[in-house]
């Protein structure tokens, strides 16, 4: 059993950014097919980090460097908990945590691009918490356990008990992602008005870092829909893969479909959208329960 | 050694351009001409761009900010103008406040002709910047090996 578990950390921790790279590289073919363009190569993220890599280093900030680091280490431990069959409260905090670094790698320049970028950061980080908090609850209530390693077998899917906590769940993760119409905090395109907000500072391998770190994220949050899906039937497993894969593709659909909002909107849209769904589902949940 | 030439990030700046050629750099990014199979990204940020594309002339005003935008971007960067204007300072040249093309400012590596100049060619000059790219990526990356070695030898030397 802990050798299994450690096998998974071992197994997310290598494979994590190849399955990111992926992603983000269908990601950028499909929107490009979207706009009937022939789009990069499926691989072109993975270009990208290696020629940021190999790029002469211009820090505005010494600190900048050991922030990103944090947050690239924070989010490898939160993907390595939840992998590893830990506690899924615990995740989301270290989640939180590595949130903050990055917040602190942005105002570590003291850009105003950067530093409002941040700001948006804070504010997204606000708007997404409570679904993210109630999903837990909601794993809790359901399967009487945070233990990811726990509610992996349970008999049923937990998106049985949970499907509005799911619905608020897959909404917040466009704010994650940094998906349009919530992508206040890094504009989506680098030539619009925040010249990419919280990473206008990152230059060569900063911004790599950042970006490996967003890899890391994305398979842990891409998990976290899988855990929904998948029970003791080992046929769950595929099922999880393909909804993962379909919630994927509709991210990248309201990507391409929608501007950006205002903050203001996002902060009321998001709430309101999870007291109804994630709220509503808890009420019944109780009740059921009960 | 490694392939770096598969993506090559812009930096766009518009000097004192008519606006006729900033219109063709972005229709090179639009469906019809999809720059973005090369890798290429249009970026506002100097910090993080490898190429740096400038169509109109430079004048009093925006020469030093040219030259700034130029300091900011990492090594290896390529310089590319875009339009007779960058080129040369086109139909402005005789006027008052223009000092002339790019190039009076910043070492410019690629001229791309054309008043506007094309997509097909803008696309081509990016082509060729990006093998310029390459090529001063492998040059940067022996730089800093030898500087690597020069510093590890240089102490025993003096022993
Ligand atoms: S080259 Fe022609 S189109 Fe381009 S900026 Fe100069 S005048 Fe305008």
């Amino acid at each position: 059993m802990t050798v299994n578990r450690i096998l998974y950390v071992i197994a997310y921790i290598v494979l994590a950014p190849f399955a990111g790279i992926l992603l983000e590289g269908i990601d950028r073919k499909l929107s490009a097919r979207m706009q009937r363009r022939v789009g990069p190569p499926l691989l072109q993220p993975f270009y990208d980090v290696v020629k940021l890599f190999k790029k002469q280093v211009i820090s505005v900030s010494s600190t900048q460097t050991f922030f990103l680091l944090t947050y690239l280490i924070l989010m490898i431990l939160t993907g390595a908990l939840f992998f590893g069959g830990g506690d899924i409260l615990m995740c989301f905090f270290v989640l939180s945590t590595a949130a903050t670094f990055l917040y602190f790698a942005a105002v570590a320049s003291s850009s105003p691009y950067a530093t409002i970028g941040a700001n948006r950061e804070l504010i997204q980080m606000m708007t997404y918490e409570p679904a993210v908090l109630l999903s837990c609850v909601g794993f809790y209530l359901s399967e009487g356990t945070f233990n990811v390693s726990r509610i992996a077998v349970s008999e049923f899917s937990s998106i049985l008990y949970l499907p509005g906590f799911f619905i608020a769940f897959v909404f917040i993760l466009t704010i994650k992602l940094r998906k349009s119409p919530f992508d206040t905090a890094t504009s989506h395109h680098m030539h619009q008005e925040l010249v990419k907000g919280l990473t206008t500072e990152m230059g060569a391998q900063n911004l790599a870092l950042f970006q490996i770190a967003e890899w890391y994220e994305l398979v842990f949050l891409m998990g976290v829909v899988g855990l929904y899906i998948i029970n003791s039937n080992p046929w769950s497993i595929p099922a999880a893969v393909l909804v993962v894969l379909a919630s994927w593709f509709l991210e990248i659909l309201i990507d391409n479909t929608s501007a950006r909002m205002k903050w203001e909107d996002m902060l009321v849209g998001t709430w309101m959208v999870t007291l109804l769904t994630a709220g509503v589902n808890l009420l019944a949940l109780m009740l059921i329960k009960a | 050694m490694a392939n770096i030439k598969r993506s090559p990030w812009l930096l766009h700046y518009d000097g004192s351009s008519c606006n006729g050629c900033d219109i063709e750099v972005l229709a090179s990014l639009t469906p019809v001409y999809d720059a973005e199979r090369f890798g290429v990204m249009n970026t506002g940020d100097p910090l993080q761009a490898d190429i740096l594309l400038i169509t109109g002339g430079i004048n009093t005003q925006n020469r030093d900010v040219v030259k700034q935008l130029y300091k900011q971007m990492p090594r290896p960067k390529v310089v590319v103008a875009v339009g007779v204007c960058a080129c040369t300072g086109g139909v402005f040249k005789d006027c008052y406040n223009i000092l002339g093309g790019a190039d009076e400012v910043v070492p410019v590596d690629i001229y791309v002709p054309g008043c506007a100049a094309r997509p097909q060619a803008i696309i081509d000059g990016i082509i060729q910047a990006v093998e310029l790219f390459q090529q001063r990526s492998e040059e940067h990356d022996r730089l800093v090996r030898d500087m690597k070695a020069w510093g590890k030898r240089k102490p025993k030397a003096e022993s």
